[in-house]
């Protein structure tokens, strides 16, 4: 199992060189990894169907109990199944498809990277796991849907996907850890078997923070701008991710938190009604479209929307739905995909205005678009139709909201025909329109074999409902249950109020397709609303502010005068110190000035008659030089001690501070400015509370001693075990050699830094 | 620092830099049972020859150094992570000390470690650094 999930990872690594080697045969012969890992993932379905479950689990970090924990059950198993076969005709497709791209090689290193985060993300039991899988699916799509990285907009788009993604994975997180302090367990399976989730406190917060991860990750309204955007990818990434796979994560984690976190009127309300405002919202904004991806992008956010919306409701017939639903939508979603990508390959086409009356010229993807069309319209004898039945069956009969719901989903019916019949007649039937490019023949059999596969399915699976059924259906409706269901899937109810709606529909839609220029001209006054106040704009706000507000505290925190820097690192240290003394006190224990020597009492005087000196001189040399005799002073004060090696030091360092300083000081002007005495009084505040401060820190230090001092064992141990006499340096250089080797390397640092800092502005001059 | 042209100063340098330097390396070696150590030598011997760069111009105190100072930071560097590396052979904790021990006639035993190895780097270390520092700013005056 961990081979399967991280395969794609590995095949990934070589990828371009495979490419390379195999040439214009490359997509087949990568094809074999996703195709092998179907066949994988078919061989648990008899364990699955019988209502098993099998759960690996690897050691990963095992200092921090963190595993790599997969679990293959109904529902990981349906994705599973999915992403890889899904993803064996996407890269058979794409070898075709970006034949002529000159970096193909990147791309199969991103969609196989992609597709094993995405088999990751399904499978894993553990929230580690599966958090760090979610976040990788979103870096590889961002590099997916900017591949073409020269064209700035695909670069704009590409970053969109990315911000709302990983901005709602930053909210996922918090949730997660929530979850699993919640729980008590960071593995998914034990968290769900244990009850009380519900009515712990916690339980809004972790729920709205999983819903803004979930929600913006399958793009619901208001975050549904950016999936659109995401179309800026190559077609066969768009009918990957963002049809058949990562947008359903959102869908994936609602449906896999269900047992735990569903069931409440929170839940209900908020998923079902945003979901259901997701699919109205989708499906009008995509019947209003017309560009060829777009269209199929916006019905894209209806389907995720109606997921969710299931989910929401919560009910046997909503989970049923939803699987099921999430099915047909892959197949027929995938298919469509693919053929847009046929249109543009073939006829040059991107939009549905530029194509019409094509049937002739490609008669077999005529035939596969309009069977992958009359499922996504929830045409009679269709999977998509019985999905759809399902739907209205289970917004009809839903606990709550149930009239809000039927009304978004029988709006929601009468324009997805109207789409279908947008995608599905459109181009294929009609008067012949001039395209771009002048179809001359049928896509290669690498790009029909998708569309074909997958549209056929759907027709078959309408047919036969038992055959996905039995397979994982059943299983996946369970897992989301959370007890065992029996779909019962057929195509034919009755006649009852669904089939009802699903042939007014059918009419309404029909008759809205003859009318759609008008449909459109009709809204047309919708873009000026979205550019002014819509959530993509508010996106952009909010990215300007976000910029703004960096260039802002750089020009106040960066404003390139040393005094400043020090003042704000001094100010900050006093008031961080400040915060932690008050809260967890401090003390200095008693002061006692009687066995202070007489010599010591000198070196004293003399220190603060050198500081005192610096402070008031009026030259920079002079006042260096008092410094320099403060530094001195402290090394008297090692020496006394005895600590005859930090004194050497102290004196070595002070001597060559003292050099360094009058190195520079010949480059300043002399004093022009002083300070004015108010400034003065400032700093002399400032570095009187250091100061204090400094010596309280000290004296507490000494005072209050959490642990014993490891002094003696140092002493005791310097000989035998550090082979030296000279305690400091066996602890310089045995006993703490990782600490020296630091500080050697920020030596090393600070001097390559001055050196550059120097030379390179020395040579901009020149 | 041309205005350090001081006979004094830079007879007194030509003869100290040797001496000082020689200590140094004294400094180095004893620093593992007397006070001393590779920080401490390194620091005179950077000292030293910053002492005697004062004494002169900054194109023949060029030419004294034979070797540019940022390579014998690299050079302190590199050997003091080498110096780190043998315990890993022994499945040791990163860093854990070697010791050989020789017999050596008339100086009786003698004992090699790599922490010996470890402070030489950083007395390289030392040394390179601050001669980069002094020299980038006193090049940055012409």
């Amino acid at each position: 199992m961990l081979l399967a999930v991280l395969s794609g990872f590995l095949i990934a690594a070589i990828a371009p060189w495979v490419h390379r080697f195999s040439g214009r045969h490359s997509g087949w012969v990568l094809a074999v990894l996703p195709g092998a890992l179907f066949v994988y993932f078919l061989g648990f379905i008899p364990e699955i169907a019988d209502g098993g479950q099998v759960r690996f689990v690897y050691p990963w970090v095992p200092g921090l109990d963190i595993q790599l924990s997969f679990l293959v059950d109904g529902l990981s198993l349906l994705f599973a199944l999915l992403i890889s076969g899904i993803g064996f005709f996407i890269v058979s497709y794409a070898g075709r498809y970006l034949e002529k791209h000159r970096d193909v090689g990147r791309f199969y290193v991103l969609i196989l990277a992609f597709m094993g985060s995405m088999l990751g993300l399904v499978l894993a039991d553990n929230l580690v796991a599966l958090f760090v899988f979610w976040e990788l699916t979103s870096i590889t799509s961002y590099l997916l849907i900017g591949y073409n990285h020269e064209d700035a907009r695909a670069r704009y788009c590409a970053l969109q996907g990315l911000f709302v993604t990983v901005g709602g994975g930053l909210a996922l997180l918090a949730g997660l850890v929530m979850l699993a302090v919640a729980g008590g367990s960071y593995e998914l399976s034990e968290i769900l078997a244990g009850e009380g989730l519900q009515e712990h406190a916690w339980y809004l917060p972790i729920l709205l923070l999983v819903l803004a991860g979930a929600f913006t990750k399958s793009a619901q309204v208001p975050f549904h701008f950016w999936l659109p955007n995401a179309m800026a990818a190559p077609t066969p990434v768009s009918a990957y991710l963002h049809s058949a796979t990562m947008v359903k994560a959102g869908v994936y984690l609602l449906a896999r938190l269900n047992p735990g976190l569903g069931g409440t009127d929170e839940w209900l309300l908020i998923l079902s009604l945003f979901g259901g405002v997701t699919m109205l919202t989708g499906v009008f904004l995509a019947a209003r479209s017309t560009g060829v991806k777009q269209v199929l992008a916006y019905s894209t956010v209806m389907a995720l929307g109606t997921l969710t919306m299931l989910i929401g409701v919560g009910t046997e017939t909503a989970i049923i739905a939803a699987v099921t639903f999430l099915m047909a939508h892959s197949l027929y979603k995938g298919a469509l995909f693919l053929i847009a990508g046929i249109l543009d390959h073939e006829a040059g086409c991107k939009d549905f205005l530029q194509t019409g009356g094509l049937r002739s010229a490609l008669p077999v993807t005529t035939f596969f678009a309009a069977i992958a069309a009359l499922s996504l319209g929830g045409v009679i004898p269709m999977f998509g139709f019985i999905a759809k039945e399902l739907m209205l069956e289970a917004v009809l009969e839903a606990p709550t909201v149930s009239g809000v719901l039927t009304a978004l989903a029988v709006a929601t019916a009468i324009l997805g025909v109207l789409v279908a019949a947008i995608v599905g007649i459109k181009p294929w039937f009609g008067p012949r329109v001039q395209t771009p490019r002048e179809p001359h023949h049928e896509a290669p059999p690498a790009m029909l074999a998708g569309p074909a596969v997958l549209g056929t399915l759907g027709l078959l699976f309408g047919l036969a409902p038992m055959l996905p059924e039995w397979g994982v259906l059943g299983a996946a409706a369970g897992a989301v249950y959370g007890a065992p269901l029996d779909p019962n899937l057929s195509l034919w109810h009755g006649i009852n109020a669904p089939l009802m709606i699903s042939a007014a529909s059918l009419l309404l839609g029909l008759m809205l397709y003859s009318q759609w220029d008008r449909f459109r001209a009709a809204f047309a006054w919708l873009d000026g609303v979205a550019n002014s106040i819509g959530p993509e704009r508010q996106y952009d706000r909010t990215m300007a502010g976000l910029v703004w507000t960096a260039d802002w505290q750089t020009r106040v925190l960066q404003n390139g005068y040393l005094r400043y820097y020090l003042m704000t690192i001094l100010i900050m240290t006093l008031v961080m110190v400040g915060v932690s003394a008050e809260l967890y006190g401090i003390s200095v224990g008693e002061l006692s000035f009687a066995d202070i020597q007489i010599q010591e009492w000198t070196v004293l005087g003399m220190l603060l008659a050198a500081a005192a000196v610096a402070v008031v001189i009026r030259s920079r040399l002079g006042a260096v030089a008092s410094l320099g005799a403060v530094g001195f002073g402290v090394a008297l004060i090692y020496v006394l001690f005895s600590a005859p090696d930090v004194g050497i030091t102290q004196v070595l360092v002070e001597t060559l501070t003292v050099l360094l300083l009058v190195l520079v000081l010949f480059r300043l002007p002399g004093f022009l400015n002083l300070s004015s005495p108010l400034v003065r009084v400032r700093d002399a505040v400032i570095a009187l509370s250091v100061g204090g401060m400094m010596t309280l820190v000290m004296l507490s230090t000494l005072h209050m001693r959490a642990h014993d001092s490891i002094s003696a064992y140092h002493v005791a141990e310097s000989m035998p075990s550090g082979y030296g006499r000279n305690i400091v340096n066996v602890i310089l250089v045995d006993f703490r050699a990782l600490d020296t080797l630091g500080e050697i390397f920020v030596l090393a640092l600070a001097a390559v830094g001055v050196y550059a800092m120097i030379n390179l502005r020395a040579e901009d001059r020149k | 620092m041309s205005t350090m042209h001081s006979l004094i100063l830079r007879t007194a340098g030509n003869f100290l830099l040797p001496l000082l330097l020689l200590f140094s390396i004294f400094l180095l070696l004893r620093g593992h049972d007397e006070p001393g150590g590779g920080f401490i030598g390194g620091l005179v011997a950077a000292s030293a020859i910053v002492l005697s760069l004062f004494a002169m111009e900054i194109k023949s105190a060029k030419a004294v150094l034979w070797v540019d100072p940022r390579h014998v930071l690299g050079i302190g560097m590199t050997l003091a992570i080498v110096s780190a590396i043998p315990s890993a052979f022994f499945g040791q904790p990163f860093f854990t000390a070697q010791w050989l021990t020789f017999e050596v006639p008339a100086m009786g035993e003698i004992k090699v470690g790599t922490v010996l190895m470890f402070d030489i780097g950083v007395y390289l270390v030392v040394i390179g650094a601050v001669l980069t520092i002094m020299l980038s700013l006193a090049e940055a005056e012409d």
